[in-house]
C-alpha cells in the first residue's frame, strides 16, 4: 500500500468511483467521481487532530461495528492516503447543526464543508477491474442465528478481536460479554450522577440516604416535598445500583473464549445462497484458530466442513501443524443448526459422519466462515465498464486470456475474477498488469510506425 | 562539521506526548549542530521548504530529520536534501515518534528525555556520514525463460509483445510440456493439443523469440541483469547467449505410485496414464475406480497437489460422456474443488451419475481380483466395488533435474522439491534474487488457467525491471576490502541474496553491488572486518552506540 502510495507513476484515487467509460482498447476516456470527503486532500496531514475532538461517535465500520470512530475518521490507521474523511451521513455541521470544531482544529486548514463531488476525466489505454468481493451476510441463513446469539460471529469479525489494533486490543472477549460491560459502563455513569445528587441531600440535612430512606418509608417526613424529591431519588439510584451489583458479579466470572467453533461453507457451496466455493475460507479458519491458539495456549478449535481445502502451496502442511501443535480438530460434515445454551454459550448441532451420530456441542463462540460473495454493485460496474459477468457474479473472463473480460482492453483479477486466496491474486495482478502493458506497448509500437 | 537539526511535531502525534521545543533546543546544543528547527510538519511542503532553506542559508553539510518512520519519509526527505544540492547520503533520520512519542504516552519527561538521547545518536552518527553515488547498470532487454510448456510459453508470448527478447529453451523435442500427452482440459472440456497449440503457434510467430528445443541451459556466468549463458543443444553444439533476466518455469511431473495400491501401468494404472489411453480412445474398461492421494498427504509426502481432485472429476465425465454405462466411483479425502467452475464440475458430475465415497487415510482402500474394497465411514461397512480398471491420482513432483537447476541458478527449492518463491503471499512470482522469476508448477502444481496467468504475471514483473533504461539501485550496499579479506568465505553463506563470490586467484570474496541489499548480514558475520556495509560502518554505528 505504501508503495503504490509514493510510486510516481501512480497516482492513486482514493474514495472514487468510475462513472462512465467511453471509447476502446488503447483509448479510454473514463470518467472518475471524487466523492466529497469535506477535506482537502493536499492539505490534510493525517495527524488525527480533527477525530480527536469530533464529538460525534459513529460505529466503525472497519472494525465490524464492533468499535466506535468519530464522524470524521481515516477508515484505519494505516491507511493511504492518510487523508481523513467526513461521514455526511453523521457529521453534525453538515446536518445543520452547529458544531465546526474539526474545522477550528485543523492546523492545516484542511477542512473544506463547501466541497462538492467532482468528476475528473482520464485518458486510460487499459482498463484492470481490481473490485474485489463483499463478505456474505451470513444473517440469511436462519438455522445459524447469526443475529440472534451474540456469541456466534462471522470470521471477519474474529480477525477484528484477534487484531492487537482492533477493538479488544487482541483479547477474545465474547460479545455477550462485552454487552454486559457496556452495560455496567453505562449503569456506573448512572449511579454516579444519582450518588451526587443524593450527596447534595445528604450535605443539606446531614444524614445518610439509606437512614433518611427507612425513616420515609415510616411516614416521618409526609408532606414535605423536598424530602419526597429526595425519596425519589434515592429509589431511582436504588433501581440502577442493585442492577449494577448483579452485572459486575456476573462479570467477574467472564473469560475469553477459550472453546471455538469454525462453521464452514457459510453461504458457500448452497443452493440457497452460492453454490461455488469461496476457496480460502478453509486456510483462513485454520489460520484464525492458530493463531487464537497462540494467544491463549489453552483454546481449543473445532473446524467443521464438508471438506478441508487445503491446496495452495504449503497449505496442507499448515493444516496438519495446526491439528498437532495448535488445538485444532477436524470434523467432517455441515453444521445443521446453532441454538443458544445456558451462558450464552452457543451449541453446534452437527452430524458426526465418522461416528454416524447427531451430536451437540457447547462453545464459547461459534465463527462463521462466511462466503466470497460477488460485489453488491456488481451489475453496474458491468454495465459502466461494458463487461459481462458470469453465472456466478464475477466478471466473465475467457479460456485462451484467464484475466480479458469481454470488452477488450478491460482485464480483471483477484476476487473480482472469482473467490481465490492472496497468492493467486497477487500472481494474477501481475498477470493483468502484463496483459495492460502488452496492448500498451503494442499501440505506442503501432503509433510510432 | 556543519549538521540541521529539524525536530517534528507531527501534528499532535509527537509533540502532544513529548516537548519537542526543548528536544529542539537540545539539539541545537550538541557538538557540530549549527542550526535547530522546530516544525509543525516537516513532511509538509512548508517543512520541506525550511529544510531547503536550511541547507542554503546556514551552508548545512548534514542534516538530521526527528520526526516519524523512515519506511515512510525517508526517500521524501533525501530527495529534498538532492534538490538543495546536498548529497543525499549524508542524510540521516530519527524515529521519536513510532518509536517514542507513540509508545511512551503517558510519560512526557521520560519521552522527552529518550527523545533527546535518539537526537543525540542521530546527531553523532551523521557526523560521520560519508557521501554516496547511487549505483547505476545497463540492462540487457533479453529474457531466458527455460521450459516451454504452457507457463513459459505464455511468459514468452507475452513479454515478446511487450518488445523484450526472449530466449526459450526446451529439454524436450516439442514445446507443450505436459499439455501435450493430455486429452481434454477441465473445466471446459477443450482439446488439450489444439489449446497448447495456439500457444506455440502464437510464440513461434514472434520474431523476438529463440527457440532452442532438444536443448538444456548448461552453464550460467556473469550476474543479473548481465548474465551468460551456455545452451546445449540436441546435437551436442553449444550456443552462448547474454540476458538480462530469467524465468524458471520447467514445471512438475506425475508421479509413478510404483508399489501403491497394485500400480501396474494395466489394470492399475495413472490419471495421467488414462489420458493417453483417453487420447487414443483404449479405454474399454466399464468400472472404474479413481483413487484420490495416492502418493500425497502422506507421511513422506505431506503436501496436496492441488489439481488431482479436478483431473479426476473431469476425466470420470468424460469417460461417462463416451459410454453413458460406465461406472466411475471416485474414492477421496476431501474433494479439492476449490473456486468457481471447479466446484460446479463437481455438481454436475454428481448429478450425472459419478459415484463419490470418502476413505479415511488409515484405512486406505485395497485394490486386486478386479475389485477395490474399502471401509465406507458414512455406514461404517466395508464396501467392495467390482471395478476392471483403477486410476490412481498421483500428485504432481518436482522434476529431478530440479536440484540441479537451482544450484546452476542459485535460487531455493522448498522442503518439497519446488522452487521457493520470495514471499509465499506477497510475492509469489519473485525469487529473492533479484532478476530470477519463476512460474507454473515449477513453483506448485497449478492448471493450465493458473500457469498461464502466472507466466503472464512473471512478464509484467520483469517488465518493471527491463522497461527502464538503466538500473538505479542505493548506494548502500557492502564492500569488502581485499587487503584485510582472507577469503573464509563466512559471508557467503549469510547473504541470502546470493551476492557475494570468491575469487580463487586473489583468494579473497567481492561482493557484486548490484545483487547485494544492504542487509549488513556479511559484515556482521565478517571476523576481519573486512566486510562493511556503507552507511553502517562500525565508526558511524559506534558513534551512535558511543552517545547513549
Amino acid at each position: 500500500m505504501l508503495d503504490v502510495g509514493r510510486h510516481p507513476n501512480i497516482e492513486l484515487m482514493a474514495y472514487s468511483e468510475v462513472d462512465k467509460v467511453e471509447g476502446e482498447a488503447g483509448a479510454f476516456k473514463v470518467t472518475v467521481r471524487r466523492k466529497a470527503r469535506y477535506v482537502d486532500e493536499d492539505r490534510c496531514t493525517g495527524c488525527g487532530a480533527c477525530a480527536e475532538k469530533c464529538p460525534t461517535v459513529v460505529s466503525d465500520a472497519f472494525n465490524e461495528g464492533l468499535g466506535q470512530r468519530r464522524a470524521v475518521y481515516s477508515w484505519f490507521a494505516q491507511g493511504i492516503p492518510s487523508t481523513h474523511t467526513i461521514d455526511a451521513d453523521h457529521c453534525r455541521q453538515l446536518n445543520g447543526k452547529k458544531c465546526g470544531i474539526c474545522k477550528k482544529v485543523c492546523q492545516a486548514d484542511a477542512i473544506d464543508f463547501e466541497q462538492q463531488d467532482r468528476f475528473i476525466d482520464i485518458d486510460a489505454g487499459a482498463i484492470i477491474v481490481a473490485s474485489g468481493y463483499d463478505v456474505f451476510d451470513a444473517s440469511r441463513i436462519p438455522e445459524y442465528q447469526y443475529r440472534q446469539i451474540p456469541n456466534v460471529i462471522t470470521a471477519i469479525e474474529f480477525e477484528r478481536l484477534l487484531s492487537a489494533s482492533g477493538p479488544t486490543s487482541g483479547h477474545l472477549h465474547r460479545p455477550s460479554d462485552l454487552a454486559v460491560e457496556e452495560e455496567i459502563k453505562g449503569l456506573e455513569k448512572k449511579a454516579a450522577k444519582a450518588l451526587k445528587m443524593l450527596g447534595k441531600f445528604e450535605k443539606k440535612y446531614e444524614k445518610g440516604s439509606e437512614e433518611f430512606y427507612l425513616e420515609y418509608r415510616d411516614g416521618k417526613y409526609e408532606g414535605d416535598e423536598d424530602r419526597r424529591k429526595w425519596a425519589e431519588k434515592y429509589e431511582a439510584y436504588l433501581a440502577v445500583s442493585g442492577p449494577l451489583e448483579e452485572m459486575k458479579k456476573e462479570a467477574e466470572a467472564f473469560d475469553v473464549a477459550k472453546r471455538l467453533a469454525f462453521v464452514q461453507c457459510v453461504g458457500s457451496r448452497d443452493f440457497r445462497f452460492y453454490p461455488f466455493c469461496s476457496g480460502y475460507c478453509c486456510m483462513h479458519s485454520i489460520k484464525e484458530a492458530i493463531i487464537a491458539n497462540e494467544h491463549e495456549p489453552e483454546t481449543t478449535s473445532v473446524i467443521f466442513g464438508m471438506d478441508i481445502r487445503a491446496v495452495g502451496k504449503g497449505f496442507e502442511e499448515y493444516k496438519i501443524r495446526g491439528g498437532n501443535q495448535s488445538g485444532i480438530s477436524y470434523i467432517r460434515g455441515r453444521v445443521a443448526e446453532i441454538v443458544e445454551g445456558p451462558g450464552h454459550n452457543p451449541v453446534v448441532v452437527y452430524e458426526d459422519t465418522r461416528e454416524r451420530k447427531v451430536m451437540e456441542q457447547a462453545f464459547d463462540m461459534v465463527i462463521l466462515a462466511t462466503a466470497c460473495a460477488p460485489s453488491r454493485d456488481v451489475e453496474g460496474l458491468a454495465e459502466i465498464l461494458g463487461i459481462e459477468i458470469n453465472r456466478f457474479g464475477f466478471f466473465q473472463t475467457g479460456t485462451s486470456q484467464p484475466l480479458d473480460t469481454t470488452r477488450p482492453g478491460i482485464f480483471t483479477c483477484g476476487c473480482a475474477h472469482g473467490p481465490m486466496d492472496i497468492p493467486e491474486s497477487v500472481a494474477q495482478a501481475s498477470g493483468a498488469a502484463a496483459r495492460a502493458a502488452q496492448i500498451l506497448t503494442d499501440s505506442r509500437m503501432r503509433k510510432a510506425s | 562539521m556543519r549538521i540541521g537539526v529539524f525536530i517534528c511535531d507531527c501534528g499532535s502525534n509527537i509533540a502532544g506526548h513529548l516537548d519537542c521545543a526543548a528536544v529542539t533546543e537540545y539539539g541545537s546544543n550538541l557538538p557540530g549542530v549549527v542550526y535547530a528547527k522546530e516544525n509543525l510538519y516537516t513532511c509538509s511542503e512548508a517543512g520541506i521548504v525550511e529544510i531547503q532553506k536550511g541547507i542554503k542559508d546556514h551552508n548545512l553539510n548534514r542534516v538530521v530529520v526527528a520526526s516519524c518512520s523512515p519506511r515512510t519519509h525517508q526517500p521524501l526527505f533525501q530527495s529534498s536534501c538532492a534538490a538543495a544540492g546536498l548529497n543525499p547520503y549524508l542524510f540521516e533520520m530519527v524515529n521519536i515518534r513510532d518509536q517514542c512519542s507513540w509508545v511512551h504516552m503517558q510519560e512526557r519527561d521520560r519521552a522527552t528525555e529518550k527523545a533527546k538521547d535518539l537526537v543525540r545518536m542521530g546527531v553523532s552518527k551523521a557526523a560521520f556520514l560519508e557521501p554516496q553515488d547511487d549505483i547505476e547498470a545497463s540492462l540487457i532487454p533479453r529474457v531466458l525463460v527455460i521450459g516451454a510448456g504452457v507457463a513459459g510459453l505464455s511468459a514468452a508470448e507475452t513479454m515478446a509483445d511487450m518488445g523484450l527478447e526472449v530466449v526459450l529453451v526446451e529439454k524436450e523435442a516439442e514445446p507443450g510440456g505436459l499439455l501435450n500427452d493430455l486429452y481434454r482440459l477441465s473445466p471446459y472440456g477443450e482439446n488439450s493439443s489444439e489449446r497448447i497449440g495456439e500457444i506455440i503457434k502464437a510464440v513461434s510467430s514472434k520474431p523476438n523469440v529463440t527457440l532452442y528445443t532438444g536443448s538444456r541451459v548448461e552453464d550460467i556466468g556473469g550476474y543479473i541483469w548481465d548474465v551468460d549463458i551456455t545452451v546445449r543443444q540436441g546435437g551436442g553444439e553449444t550456443v552462448k547467449e547474454k540476458v538480462g533476466c530469467v524465468v524458471v518455469a520447467t514445471g512438475a511431473v506425475p508421479l509413478t505410485p510404483e508399489g501403491l495400491y497394485g500400480y501396474n501401468g494395466r489394470d492399475v494404472i495413472t490419471q495421467m496414464e488414462l489420458e493417453e489411453r483417453l487420447l487414443k480412445g483404449e479405454v474399454e474398461a466399464k468400472g472404474i475406480v479413481m483413487i484420490q492421494c495416492a502418493g500425497a498427504r502422506s507421511p513422506e509426502r505431506e503436501y496436496c497437489s492441488r489439481i488431482c481432485c479436478q483431473t479426476a472429476v473431469k476425466n470420470a465425465r468424460l469417460l461417462r460422456e463416451q459410454s453413458p454405462e460406465t461406472r466411475v466411483h471416485i474414492l477421496y479425502r476431501d474433494m479439492q474443488m476449490y473456486g468457481t467452475e471447479n466446484e460446479q464440475m463437481l455438481w454436475d458430475a454428481r448429478g450425472e451419475g459419478v459415484r463419490f465415497d470418502v476413505f479415511l487415510p488409515d484405512r486406505p482402500p485395497e485394490v486386486g481380483e478386479g475389485k477395490v474394497r474399502f471401509y465406507q465411514p458414512l455406514t461404517g461397512e466395508r464396501v467392495e466395488i467390482p471395478c476392471e480398471l483403477t486410476v490412481l491420482s498421483t500428485p504432481l513432483v518436482p522434476r529431478e533435474d530440479s536440484a540441479s537447476l537451482s544450484q546452476l541458478l542459485r535460487v531455493p527449492v522448498d522442503q518439497n522439491g519446488f522452487f521457493l518463491e520470495a514471499h509465499a503471499k506477497l510475492r509469489p512470482l519473485d525469487f529473492a534474487t533479484d532478476g530470477i522469476f519463476v512460474c507454473g508448477s515449477a513453483r506448485y502444481p497449478a492448471n493450465v488457467e493458473e500457469a498461464r496467468s502466472q507466466g503472464l504475471g512473471v512478464s509484467s514483473r520483469i517488465a518493471t525491471i527491463l522497461f527502464k533504461e538503466k538500473l538505479v539501485t542505493s548506494a548502500i550496499v557492502a564492500e569488502i576490502d581485499p587487503a584485510t579479506c582472507v577469503g573464509c568465505m563466512g559471508c557467503m553463506e549469510m547473504c541470502p541474496y546470493g551476492a557475494i563470490d570468491y575469487l580463487p586467484e586473489e583468494g579473497v570474496c567481492r561482493v557484486n553491488r548490484i545483487l547485494c541489499k544492504g542487509c549488513g548480514c556479511c559484515a556482521s558475520t565478517c571476523p576481519s572486518q573486512s566486510a562493511m556495509l556503507k552507511g553502517f560502518k562500525p565508526n558511524q554505528l559506534l558513534a551512535q552506540i558511543r552517545a547513549v
